[in-house]
């Protein structure tokens, strides 16, 4: 099969659209910036593509509320082109901006089939905070086609409103229906339980990113785009003065490469 | 005070007809988050508080998420706002405790600048009996303007100094007397206006002598810097740009300069692909007034920099440096009117409003903000210094051409894209030129409304790869009169109607629209033959662009309104008719005493206490809120360690992902040492920037510099010999080390004069503050190294000399007792020697890039101690060492050896098993191995008398690290 075709959206403050569309490139895709208003006028279409990536970003300066205006934005000007997307089998991420974005949309975690509805938010830290850190994150559903094969990842985040909150049986559903994707946990693995800063934002059962029911439409806040070379990690110099003096050799990906590579993978 | 409770509210006020219905849908579908937040629509009629305070923009004032909720309310209800339209955010905050009225006005007082915002307090009782809360809208209503006065020159001296203090007469809103804020124009350079005009036969319009104020601004023409001092014909010339013109001769084919002096910013040749620019900026003054809005400002506005450079570039990293009076302050604060009633702003205020504008303004646009600076001393009180820059990345050639170069031509149009103007921004640029005092515009505060910025520049990036224009500079100070009076010199003249400039309101005098700095602007040269599709583009970005005017090459700068010339004045004038500065200066030398004091007792338990010291404790607290991974290019970050919490000396960015090549970024800045000699601390801060990129793998020979002059006072002789000095510190210093200046900015007037508590007035200035920013190529990032020591029984190295130079250090500062004051001119101050120091530094990046070292770490601020507990710290690993042994020259004292601040040195780890390598590579430079890394929980250091000097356990002295800013 040809190169499956990467549609990274750009415009009005998103931006992580340059590194997002490097790292579908790096994965083996053909990776496109559109601008949001050249899909709405016609310019470009969905259509052409096989993967949607709502980057990272500011839109609209996170003013109301984070991802709240491009949401309203999308679903009104192109609400039944996105779903036709989604529906034809093609996949969706949404990075930490983009996350926020489908979450207020209700494209993820869309419990239920029918029109997309909000049920899960993104909101204010606890922290009350812009927190840029790092974090680990245990891979969990077994269904989300972008973390195949991933079981535990270091990555970075980098948001002021990267609090998972939801309705408690929404909740129990996320966790039962395998719609938590990824879990902060504590470096060694065990469970993070809330605590800061390895869970950075208070997230509700530690959750950094869910899917929807077909695994194909992934959010999540951290960033796995800041994590394509083996010198991102902020432990890069310990881990290679290591291998170093075992004489072995500097490994030159970074994990957060996985991610798009499964979406590559995907249609392959 | 007892507060049980406080609810926040946000308000969105509609100014526009709208059914129930709509306002419901809005209200439920965007506003309101279904899960976290509940809505009304007024009136806000609910029990559960006590107190209500609201507090909404003034008029006038960038209203973001009011202009958002505009944009979003229409396109979701799929109506149109007009024009005057419009929506206003407000917050409400409502207060559930017992307060007196005057205790909430107080609670009201931390909500709130009043000089942009304005509050609205009530108790329950009112807003029961007045329905609900409602604050006047923040409707800007003017009357018409276009009113454009002549103004008589032909006046006697004094006229012409209170023309320039306090502006042309204007009795506009109906205040008779009125004045229009300063010219800041000095009386010579008046004569030669009213000669100018004299010989023309008439007068100068008000456009005209506005527009003059402006380009002839110390801000913009940068008067004392290119004045006659003494013997020398321009500081800048002579000593900045002459000593960039001899580096570049003497590198010849290895000369990394593109574009220097001549643009927004320095460019400088990243590969031959690729090619960097670089700037950095203050923006002091209104920093004082609105922490938040000045520095938001400030850091939106350094990003046109590079943006305007060349033919604009991809903005890939910011950096910031604060100069902040102590946070902790607890004595009554100077006041800005005789009355006593209008404190100048708390220091703390002033750093967290300085610290929120910068994070939104780069984290926002999406630019990482990697490398930054905090230092403290009590001469910021008045005005704080906000230093803040951008670097560029530009193809080195667009469609065959050379990026770096542009040029208007007779004939393109002159475009004006991204914000509108408005009545905010008047006067920025004289307002910089004086100092601060009681009658300072508050128009000349504004707020950065990084998204509106965002969208140009993302837009402009477009169009420079499509080839649409064939110029671009930024809006900056003086807004078009500046930017389209400094193109019309490529092409040769121009010609503007103000009547096409897009503005936010009515009512704006013609002057205003030619002067306003009102944010997030550029200017474009456009040739006819691409417009329409460079009209269309911004059109589908959604960014306003408006054609305002024609390049020409009559030699003239005319501009027009309704038809009629309302200034036209020969470019030749504009730009070059200010008359020479003559100064002159004086220099009285310090006389070189240490201060004399018994050694502690206890090194370690000092240790522990300089490390919390303000200037040396960890800015996580900053950091963290800072986005500085974005774009993916992040190698040396700001802090290291298995905690991730010590600061490196300088950071590590690939602006292009897929080289291997990188950029290390470093600082200097040394106010302190001033007070004793402004030449020696000119050099150390150069020193101090190289060694910073160098201790992060950066190579010393491929090194670029920028200057940033924050002087104060500098009309007195005494401040321009201390100019004059650090001048000459750059010239000498940049030469030896063959690193050029590649830009630079100076800002001369950061006075404050206001009133003591005892009502007396008072002057507080600004030490001199020269901040060094550098640059460095890094030939393959994976060979960078950080602070922080890596395995038990690797050795510890000193490379340097050590010698007895404490004078304007920071352990002397520990001495005065206080937490932000300078030391005093007592001492020695560290002497730089470039001869013996590049040798080192050349050493250290040849092992660095071999892997040979572990970790470094540049000696600086805190001495070989700070050094030290730096590696310590970030390795969580103790160390055994030996004062004796750390190549300490005529030094006895063991407090001396640990605290100097000579420079030219690291506290480097190695492997013993690289150890006899390193040696070898080493041996033509001082290397003295003091000691070793130990897997234990603390430094241990023998004095100079063979005793135990240091005895520190290291939870200790990350404690005191973190603690002093751990907010």
């Amino acid at each position: 099969m040809a190169k499956p075709r990467a549609l990274v959206l750009t415009g009005y403050g998103i931006n992580c659209d340059r590194e997002t569309q490097f790292a579908f490139e790096l994965a083996g895709a053909g990776a496109v910036r559109v601008h949001v208003n050249d899909l709405i006028d016609g310019h470009d279409s969905m259509s052409a593509y096989q993967i949607l990536a709502f980057p990272g970003g500011f839109s609209f300066g996170d003013d109301i509320a984070s991802g709240k205006v491009l949401a309203s934005k999308v679903r009104a000007r192109l609400g039944d082109e996105v779903e036709r997307f989604v529906d034809a089998g093609n996949l969706v991420i949404g990075i930490c901006n983009g996350f926020q974005v489908l979450a207020k949309y209700g494209l993820v975690p869309r419990l239920d089939p029918g029109r997309p509805a909000q049920t899960v938010t993104v909101t204010f830290n606890d922290s009350g905070r812009f927190e840029d850190r790092w974090v680990s994150l245990r891979a969990e559903s077994s269904r989300c086609v972008f973390t195949a094969g991933i079981e535990r990842i270091d990555l970075p985040v980098a948001h002021g409103e990267g609090k998972v909150v939801a309705a408690e049986d929404v909740v129990s559903r996320l966790e039962k229906e395998g719609s938590v994707v990824l879990r902060y946990v504590m470096p060694d693995g065990s469970a993070a339980g809330g605590r800061f800063p390895h869970n950075p934002n208070g997230a509700m059962h530690d959750i950094a990113g869910i899917c929807d029911p077909s695994g194909r439409v992934f959010g999540l806040m951290p960033h796995p785009e800041r994590f394509l070379s083996f010198t991102n990690h902020p432990h890069w110099t310990r881990r290679r003065d290591a291998l170093v003096r075992k004489g072995q050799r500097l490994p030159e990906a970074g994990d957060g490469r996985a991610i798009f590579e499964n979406a590559v993978a995907y249609f392959r | 005070i007892g507060l049980a409770a406080v609810h926040t509210v946000e308000v969105y006020t509609v100014d526009r007809e709208l059914t129930r219905a709509q306002l419901e849908r809005a209200a439920r579908e965007l506003l309101a988050d279904p899960l976290t937040q509940d809505w009304v629509i007024a009136p806000y009629v609910r029990e559960g508080f006590d107190w209500a305070i609201e507090v909404g923009f003034l008029p006038g004032v960038t209203d973001n998420v009011g202009n958002t909720t505009r944009v979003a309310m229409g396109e979701l209800l799929g109506v149109t706002f007009e024009a005057a339209e419009k929506v206003y955010s407000s917050r409400l905050f409502l207060v559930e405790g017992k307060l007196g009225r005057e205790q909430a006005k107080a609670v009201a007082g931390l909500l709130y600048n009043p000089l942009i915002q304005k509050a609205r307090v009530m108790d329950r009782d009112e807003v029961m009996r007045e329905g609900g809360i409602e604050l006047p809208l923040a409707r800007v209503i003017l009357p018409p303007s276009d009113r454009v006065d002549e103004v008589d020159l032909e006046v006697d001296d004094d006229a012409l100094m209170l023309l320039s203090r306090e502006g042309i007469p204007d009795d506009a809103g109906g205040r008779a007397g009125g004045r229009r804020g300063p010219l800041a124009l000095s009386l010579p350079q008046l004569h030669a206006i009213r000669d100018h005009y004299r010989e023309k036969g008439r007068r100068p319009t008000d456009v005209e002598l506005e527009s003059l104020a402006q380009t002839w601004s110390e801000h913009c023409k940068h008067t004392i810097f290119a004045a006659q001092l003494d013997e020398v014909d321009s500081l800048y010339k002579t000593y900045i740009k002459g000593a960039t013109a001899r580096v570049r001769k003497m590198k010849g084919s290895a000369d990394p300069c593109v574009s220097v002096f001549s643009d927004n910013a320095g460019v400088v040749r990243f590969d031959g692909r690729w090619n960097l620019c670089y700037k950095v900026e203050t923006h002091n003054s209104p920093s004082a007034l609105d922490p938040y809005g000045g520095a938001v400002t400030g850091i939106v506005g350094v990003n046109r920099d590079p943006l305007g450079t060349g033919k604009g570039a991809l903005l890939t990293a910011n950096m910031y440096g604060f100069c902040f009076a102590d946070p902790f302050y607890d004595e009554p604060l100077p006041t800005r009117d005789a009355a006593g009633k209008v404190p100048i702003l708390h220091p703390k205020v002033v750093f967290e409003g300085v610290r929120k504008g910068v994070e939104d303004g780069g984290n926002k646009s999406g630019i990482p903000t990697p490398l930054g600076f905090i230092v403290f001393d009590d001469r910021y009180m008045g005005k704080p210094l906000v230093f803040v820059g951008t670097l560029g990345l530009m193809p080195a050639r667009l469609g065959g051409q050379p990026s770096h170069q542009k040029a208007a031509r007779p004939g393109d149009f002159v475009v004006v894209a991204g914000g509108s103007v408005g009545k905010d921004g008047i006067h920025g640029a004289t307002f910089s030129s004086e100092s601060l005092h009681e009658g300072s515009p508050a128009g000349a505060v504004q707020i950065g409304d990084p998204i509106t910025q965002k969208k140009l520049g993302d837009a402009q990036l477009e169009a420079r790869d499509l080839g649409l224009y064939s110029s671009v500079t930024d809006c900056g100070a003086g807004g078009i009169s500046c930017s389209v009076g400094e193109m019309a010199r490529e092409s040769g003249g121009c010609e503007v109607d103000l009547g096409q400039v897009p503005v936010k309101y009515s009512g704006i005098a013609p002057y205003e629209i030619w002067i306003s700095e009102s944010q997030e602007r550029m200017t474009y040269a456009v040739a006819p033959g691409t417009l329409d599709e460079f009209l269309d583009l911004m059109r589908r970005r959604d960014v306003k662009a408006a054609v305002i005017g024609r390049f020409t090459d009559s030699g003239r700068c005319v501009v027009r309104l309704a038809g009629r010339d309302v200034m036209d004045l020969d470019l030749d004038f504009l730009h070059d008719g200010l008359p020479a500065l003559r100064l002159e200066s004086t220099w009285t030398p310090a006389v070189p005493v240490d201060p004399e004091f018994p050694e502690p007792a206890d090194l370690g338990a000092t240790l522990v206490e300089m490390m919390g010291r303000l200037d040396m404790c960890s800015r996580e607290y900053v950091v963290r809120q800072y986005d500085h991974e974005v774009q993916a290019g992040s190698v040396i970050k700001p802090l290291s360690g298995v905690e991730l919490d010590v600061h490196n000396d300088g950071v590590v960015v690939r602006p292009v992902l897929d080289s291997l090549s990188g950029v290390a970024l470093s600082v200097g800045i040394l106010p302190w040492y001033g007070d004793i000699d402004t030449y020696g601390m000119a050099a150390a801060c150069i020193d101090t920037a190289i060694r910073g990129v160098v201790a992060v793998g950066g190579d010393p020979d491929q090194v670029s510099l920028l200057d940033n002059f924050c002087w104060s006072s500098s009309d007195e002789p005494e401040r321009l010999g201390q100019l004059k000095r650090a001048a000459m510190a750059c010239f000498d210093t940049a030469v030896a080390y063959a690193a050029p200046f590649i830009s630079g900015k100076d800002s001369m007037f950061n006075d404050f004069k206001g009133y003591g508590p005892d009502g007396r007035p008072v002057k507080i200035s600004v030490p001199p503050t020269l901040l060094v920013s550098s640059i460095a190529m890094v030939p393959d990032v994976r060979a960078c190294v950080d602070v922080q020591a890596m395995m038990p029984g690797d050795l510890v190295y000193v490379v340097g000399t050590t010698r007895d130079e404490l004078g304007g250090s920071e352990y002397y500062g520990l001495r005065t007792g206080k937490r932000a004051s300078s030391p005093g001119r007592v001492g020695v101050l560290p002497t730089v020697h470039p001869e013996a120091f590049l040798p080192i530094y050349r050493a250290m990046h040849r092992v660095i890039a071999r892997g040979l070292v572990a970790s470094c770490a540049s000696v600086s601020c805190g001495g070989l101690g700070a050094a030290i507990a730096r590696t310590a710290m970030a390795g969580m690993l103790g160390m055994v060492g030996d004062l004796a042994r750390a190549g300490a020259e005529d030094l006895s004292r063991s407090d001396r050896v640990l605290f100097s601040e000579s420079q030219g040195r690291f506290v480097v780890t190695v492997d013993p098993a690289r150890a006899a390598a390193f040696e070898t590579e080493m041996h033509s430079v001082p290397i003295r191995q003091m000691g070793e890394i130990s897997d234990g929980d603390r430094i241990l250091l023998r004095g100079m008398d063979g005793k135990m000097a240091v005895d520190v356990d290291l939870a200790d002295l990350k404690r005191s690290y973190k603690r002093t800013l751990g907010w």
